[in-house]
């Protein structure tokens, strides 16, 4: 029983340094380069893989191989919305300006892989379906999505406190994640109804191995970038608010010696 | 419930005083869907067509431009200090407040929107849908829209940015009910569309006011 809860309040203590700024900024300061060789070792032979040793589609040639970028950004711009919630909730519930600022910090990250995904997506249109921009129903989801992104970041711009910018913004990412699924429906539900049939090359047919192997190898390289990327931008962020504060002097000046 | 009811009455008063308030996004609603033929020409075949998404995206932007003050007046003259330190609760001040928006600018366009049918050339069979659905539809507007006001309570620039954070929620409510209109304008039972209408707004007003009370009281933090 006792070793029970003496693990119990290690893990209560261990989260709990997470919510110090210097903390913070010490640990993932040691964590980020890892991330960054995570994301080089998955992403460099992925794309080798994907992009020339993967065999081409036969219907749609080469111009499939855009899904290796595509399919994980998409993936990674949804999974980045729940992220941002579950952060945005913890902040709110525990008072804690490093979840708050965690949650700030993936907006734009999730904005850049939604733009990204929309890109692709067009770009692959036009070979495929003949044109750049199709009312599909997860392209149009998606165009939403960046609208939500778009207006946490601009709520959090908008507001000159920054916790309060932080908790605002937070709880219209709250309730945007409540509202995306009801969206979701709506907008597939509509494009049903518009338009008589919905091209789908892979609904029915499996993908085949020696394409899925490459997908799954970006989707994890995609994780590593955005683990980077979040807690990079993260840090900069705490530094830049805290820039009068002590542990941020003391910091810089052992970074500088 | 007293509370929502004494927020409600208020404010119905106070616009009763203030013409401009419940005429102009009325107004407002009227210019825009009178510029749609003045656009894109008086074809009847043509206007029927897209009379429903007009009709529905003029009411939301309507509704968008009239939020924007909601919740002002009480944040700086320290009303909602008030109301919180006499024990009122948020919730039902944000429920009370919004109630009376859309009483002041979503009824009337309900009531107008017969009119507005008749300008767009929508088949009498659609009438009562369109009825029904911005009857069913505008509260779930006005929630969301209170829910911006108090978002944005604390930014500079206030209307543009509330219209940019509330039209992508909006979108399922613009879908369902645009479709139920189309969908009896072309003959069709509207029956799912008007229901999936009723469940959203259930959910929203169960919902919705506390986000709004979460929402003022990050203002209201220092």
């Amino acid at each position: 029983m006792s070793s029970h809860t003496s693990f119990w309040k290690r893990c209560k203590t261990w989260f709990h340094r997470w919510g110090s700024p210097a903390w913070f900024y010490r640990t993932s300061g040691l964590i980020i380069p890892w991330l960054w060789a995570g994301f080089f070792l998955l992403a460099i032979p992925g794309l080798i893989w994907g992009l020339s040793i993967a065999p081409p589609d036969y219907l749609q040639g080469d111009s499939y191989r855009i899904i290796f970028i595509h399919v994980p950004s998409a993936w990674q711009s949804m999974l980045i919305f729940a992220v941002m919630a579950i952060l945005a909730l913890i902040g709110m519930v525990w008072r804690i300006r490093v979840a708050e600022t965690l949650a700030m910090c993936c907006a734009p990250i999730g904005a850049a892989f939604t733009i990204v995904t929309l890109a692709t997506g067009s770009l692959w249109g036009k070979p495929t379906w003949g044109t750049f921009w199709q009312w599909d129903g997860r392209m149009t989801s998606e165009l939403v999505l960046l609208f939500l992104y778009l207006g946490v970041i601009g709520l959090q711009q908008a507001i000159e406190e920054p916790r309060k910018a932080a908790r605002a913004a937070g709880l219209l990412a709250l309730v945007g994640v409540v509202n995306l699924p009801i969206i979701h429906y709506s907008v597939e539900w509509w494009t049903t109804l518009h338009q008589g049939t919905t091209i789908s090359f892979f609904g029915e047919s499996s993908i085949d191995a020696s394409m899925l192997w490459p997908l799954l190898i970006m989707a994890i390289a995609a994780k590593f970038y955005f683990g980077a990327a979040l807690l990079t931008r993260t840090r900069n962020t705490l530094l830049l608010q805290d820039r009068e504060k002590n542990w941020v002097r003391e910091t810089v000046q052992g970074e500088k010696s | 419930m007293n509370n929502l009811l004494i927020i409600a009455g208020h404010d119905l008063r106070l616009a009763f005083r203030r013409r401009n308030e419940w005429f102009q996004p009325l107004w407002f609603l009227l210019l825009v869907v009178a510029l749609f033929p003045l656009g894109i020409g008086p074809q009847p075949a043509l206007l029927a067509q897209i009379a429903a998404g007009v009709i529905w995206i003029a009411a939301l932007l309507a509704n968008m431009l009239s939020l924007e003050s909601l919740f002002r007046e009480d944040a700086n003259n320290g009303r909602l200090e008030q109301w919180l330190l006499m024990d009122g609760s948020l919730p039902a001040l944000a429920a009370g407040r919004t109630t009376a928006h859309w009483l002041i600018t979503g009824l009337p366009v309900i009531l107008i929107s017969p009119l507005l049918a008749a300008w767009m050339q929508l088949p009498q069979a659609a009438m009562g849908t369109l009825v029904l659905s911005l009857l069913l539809g505008t509260p779930t507007l006005s929630l969301l829209g209170s829910l911006g006001a108090a978002l944005t309570l604390g930014s500079r620039q206030g209307g543009m940015l509330l219209a940019l954070l509330i039209a992508p929620l909006s979108v399922p409510v613009l879908v369902f009910a645009t479709s139920a209109v189309s969908d009896a304008a072309s003959g069709f039972d509207p029956e799912t569309q008007l229901l999936l209408l009723g469940v959203i707004l259930l959910f929203a007003i169960t919902l919705v006011p506390f986000a709004i009370a979460a929402a003022l009281r990050i203002h209201l933090q220092e």
